[in-house]
């Protein structure tokens, strides 16, 4: 890791196709500050991102990089990170590909706990395929694909994660770039699975979940000084209050014993004998 | 035709079956003799019928015959299921203090012993198939030291009062039969020098990977490729590396391919119904050019099919399965030896040409051990092949113009340089997408097109470079020729002797890769009679011989679900020798 890392480091030379506006560009922008802020540089790092355009992320910064199928950018990002502890790896997707083709793998990723940061750029509708419902859309919210609305009750990712024994949550607004980025970088140096569901406007497909609204209900946790992210309870009661939007850190386990130590996972597998090991014939001895 | 023996042990899934019929079979390696085990088994965990069969021989002995010499009933079931296999020469032993009065017909040997008294006289009544197996000792005149052997190593790490007691309870047993019955039966188990090791195919492809520096490993539990996953659970830790049990089978395989960009060489194993799940993900694994072996134990389907049972159907799939057009290798061991090999060349071949490579075993041969010499398995043989890999210096050579790595540069052999991460300067994306060199989403004609030719260029280069060859026996100069793929190769091999008696010269040939293949057309065309043996109903493996060498070619299928048997092999063989060839 050198240090004279830049956040541009992290940034390739393709130029996003978002729509201009797009609240990606703050979301991705305070990721890349956060990566260099906390030491890295796109040599150690690995971004794994999802399909959509939250999932275009991928293809705009520099480091090693995969832009895999819809849903399963997560189980690829603990693939990388299990067999390579010594790299920082960060995973980005959207609302529905994190939240509805890859609810299963996000609930198991949590559990795991592996030493992680997860981005999901919540605009609340499916941008890449213009404007169908998401699992976080309002149940009235009208799209292409429900006329009248979903007319069911939106996925609450931070409920989801609590309820899955997250020892991080977090919720950013990507427009308030400061905050979200000193956000990212907490989840990035917390010991264990950094989940941050970010607030991130699609100006394109919804007028209703708008930069404006955000601004307009946004509680910030951290003029709350009653807020104790290390306190279960506290964090319960924010994320389960529907009738707020806030940002900051919810909860954070202090205890938090990350994957790799939990299961002594810490060599780094891509070194291999030019051979087979040494003491190979013992695997056949056992036999015996 | 060597003298063999035939012997299993049956009841109701739960009674130790398995772990009986193992500790016989490790009694007979221990004692110098060749084995080889098959195992019937219904898909619930109590309340099946469930056998494990041993053939033993002092000659190699490779598969299942129609017959059975000594049987271990623990219900009647156990008799009923296996009366076509039983013969006039045949010893059943059973317990005739037990609630069920065994019905044996009169011509064979009804040896009652009180099993579980004799196990509670020994210290429990949960020994009573040692009873049994001590008193199949008596049968067969086999030194039951032998059986010792095996009890010390079952039971060693239960502590020495636990393997005292089942030695015991193997004496009772074999007391019990000399004491009560006069005996004239013809099984003398001759014993030999030779050091066996005994194992199975999922053991065989476990070690493999093992051997070839398999650091990670991502699966879902399924029969009958879990014992995989069993296996290097508790060993791959050993040599730093780790196994998961993923949320599913799209988990397990894009865990899998994480690891292997990330530079681990990674394995991922499941069967039909998980093959299906991870082909979305080969996709991917191939247009990112990420080298995996995925294996699948093949097991009878289609759907939930029948879980236990074998069946060669999976073929197809592994050739064509995915959306687009997707290069992959399709290697196919014929043998539990060649399980080890193939899972080490499995992924040399899949970092030599950052390719997927399926590895294609079945049902049958994972469940059935058998006797090797240890050398078969020697660990000096194994090479590691990691093709282009490249380091912090040789990167550079790598590099456009404004210093960026070209992870899927256009070179002739088809294959790219590979940089894993840590290594500086060669920070790179990759995608699904169709990309340029630099792994960057393009949709500009000329670059799709390099690019695809690019991917299939390996398979052209690996076509030359590797031998993709295949095995043979039989008589080379017979006019008629059998080929088969996978396990079948055992039966095979037995069958030709059984068509010797018959006066029937045959060519055998079994290959052992499916994609990219050896061409056979020379050999078939010299054939009068070509016959194409594989488990599955419509003949997969012939439809692709037929294809390359434009001709119709006989066929023996079977889909019953259980593997084939040499006996019946050989019959089938010379019934389809004097049949017609079926019409275009
Ligand atoms: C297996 C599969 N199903 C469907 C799609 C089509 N698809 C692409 S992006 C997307 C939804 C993306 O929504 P979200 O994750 O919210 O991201 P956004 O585009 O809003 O950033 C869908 C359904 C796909 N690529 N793959
Ligand atoms: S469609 Fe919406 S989410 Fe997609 S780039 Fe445009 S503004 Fe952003």
């Amino acid at each position: 890791m050198s240090s004279d890392v830049r956040f541009t480091d992290f940034k390739s030379d393709k130029q996003p196709t978002w729509c201009p506006g797009c609240g990606d560009f703050g979301t991705m922008n305070g990721m890349m500050k956060a990566l260099a802020e906390t030491g890295n540089d796109p040599d150690n790092t690995f971004v794994v991102a999802g399909i959509g355009c939250s999932g275009k992320i991928g293809t705009y910064m520099h480091s090693y990089a995969l832009h895999g199928v819809h849903g399963r950018a997560l189980p690829v990002g603990q693939g990388v990170k299990m067999a390579r502890p010594d790299i920082e790896v960060m995973v980005a997707g959207g609302d529905g590909d994190g939240y509805s083709i890859g609810a299963g793998h996000f609930v198991h990723a949590v559990r795991r706990n592996v030493d992680m940061t997860y981005v999901v750029m919540d605009n609340r509708i499916y941008g890449l395929t213009k404007g169908q419902a998401s699992p976080t859309s309002r149940s009235d919210f009208e799209t292409s694909t429900t006329p009248e609305g979903p007319k069911q009750p939106p996925v609450n990712p931070l409920a989801l994660a609590l309820a899955s024994g997250a020892s991080f949550i977090a919720q950013s607004f990507s427009s308030d770039a400061l905050r979200h980025q000193e956000i990212v970088q907490e989840a990035i140096e917390h010991d264990g699975f950094g989940f941050v569901n970010v607030f991130s406007p699609c100006v394109t497909f919804n007028d209703v979940d708008t930069y404006d609204y955000f601004r307009d209900n946004l509680v910030d946790l951290q003029e709350d000084e009653d807020h104790d992210p290390n306190d279960y309870e506290a964090a319960k009661e924010v994320i389960l209050d529907s009738d707020k939007e806030y940002q900051g850190v919810m909860y954070k386990d202090e205890n938090s014993v990350p994957y790799h130590e939990k299961h002594g996972v810490t060599e780094d597998m891509s070194e291999i004998p030019e051979g087979a090991p040494d003491d190979a014939m013992d695997l056949v001895r056992e036999f015996y | 035709m060597a003298e063999d023996l035939n012997w299993a042990v049956g009841g109701e899934a739960g009674d130790g079956i398995d772990s009986t019929g193992k500790i016989f079979a490790q009694a007979l390696s221990r004692a110098g003799r060749h084995v080889f085990t098959s195992k019937d088994f219904a898909s619930r965990i109590r309340g099946g019928y469930t056998a494990y069969k041993i053939r033993t021989s002092v000659d190699r002995v490779q598969s299942v015959v129609d017959r059975l010499d000594i049987l271990v009933a623990l219900t009647q079931r156990t008799i009923d299921e296996n009366l076509d296999e039983l013969h006039e020469e045949s010893a059943i032993i059973y317990d005739g203090e037990r609630s069920w009065e065994a019905d044996i017909p009169d011509e064979m040997t009804a040896v009652d012993v009180p099993l579980k008294s004799l196990a509670e006289d020994a210290g429990g009544a949960i020994m009573r198939n040692i009873v049994a197996l001590g008193a199949a000792c008596e049968i067969t005149n086999f030194d039951v030291e032998y059986l010792d052997e095996a009890l010390e190593k079952r039971f060693g790490g239960k502590g020495s009062k636990i393997v005292e007691n089942n030695k015991e309870a193997a004496r009772l047993g074999q007391q019990y039969v000399q004491e009560n019955y006069d005996l004239d039966l013809d099984y003398d188990l001759d014993t030999t020098d030779e050091d066996y090791v005994l194992l199975n195919g999922n053991e065989a492809i476990g070690m493999g990977a093992l051997a070839a520096g398999c650091r990670f490993y991502a699966g879902y539990p399924i029969t009958p490729a879990t014992s995989i996953m069993e296996y290097l659970t508790g060993r791959i830790e050993d040599y730093g590396g780790h196994v998961v049990q993923a949320e599913d089978e799209l988990s397990a395989i894009n865990m899998a391919l994480g690891a292997a960009r990330s530079g681990a060489r990674a394995m991922t194993a499941t069967s039909g119904a998980g093959i299906d799940l991870m082909t979305e993900t080969f996709g991917l694994v191939a247009q990112s050019e990420t080298p995996l072996v995925i294996t699948d134990v093949q097991r009878s389907g289609p759907s939930t099919g029948m879980p236990t049972k074998q069946e060669q159907g999976d073929l197809n799939m592994a050739l064509y399965g995915g959306h687009g057009e997707i290069p992959r290798f399709v290697v196919t061991p014929t043998s539990i030896a060649e399980c080890f090999w193939k899972t080490i060349e499995a992924f040399n071949l899949a970092e030599k040409y950052q390719i997927p490579v399926f590895l294609v075993s079945d049902l049958a041969m994972s469940v059935t051990e058998q006797t090797f010499r240890p050398e078969t398995f020697d660990m000096d043989e194994v090479e590691i092949d990691r093709g282009k890999l490249v380091d912090e210096d040789e990167v550079d050579e790598w590099l456009d113009a404004q210093g960026r790595f070209r992870a899927h540069a256009v070179t002739e052999d088809g294959v790219s340089p590979r940089a894993i991460p840590g290594t500086t300067d060669g920070a790179h994306m990759s995608t699904g997408l169709e990309h340029d060199e630099l792994g960057r989403r393009t949709e500009d004609e000329d670059e799709r097109v390099q690019q695809v030719d690019k991917r299939y260029r390996k398979v052209e280069t690996a076509e030359e470079q590797e031998d993709w060859d295949y095995r043979e026996f039989g008589d080379s100069d017979a006019d008629n020729l059998v080929i088969s793929w996978g396990s079948n190769e055992g039966a095979l091999r037995e069958a030709l002797e059984y068509l010797e008696e018959d006066d029937i010269d045959l060519r055998v040939i079994s290959v052992p890769y499916i994609f990219p293949r050896p061409d056979l057309s020379d050999e078939i065309e010299a054939a009068d009679e070509v016959i194409v043996v594989e488990c599955n109903a419509t003949g997969q493996f012939a439809d692709l011989l037929e294809h390359d060498a434009l001709t119709r070619l006989k066929r023996i299928n079977k889909y019953t679900g259980v593997r084939f048997k040499a006996d019946e092999l050989a019959e089938q063989i010379t019934d389809k020798l004097s049949a017609e060839v079926p019409a275009q």
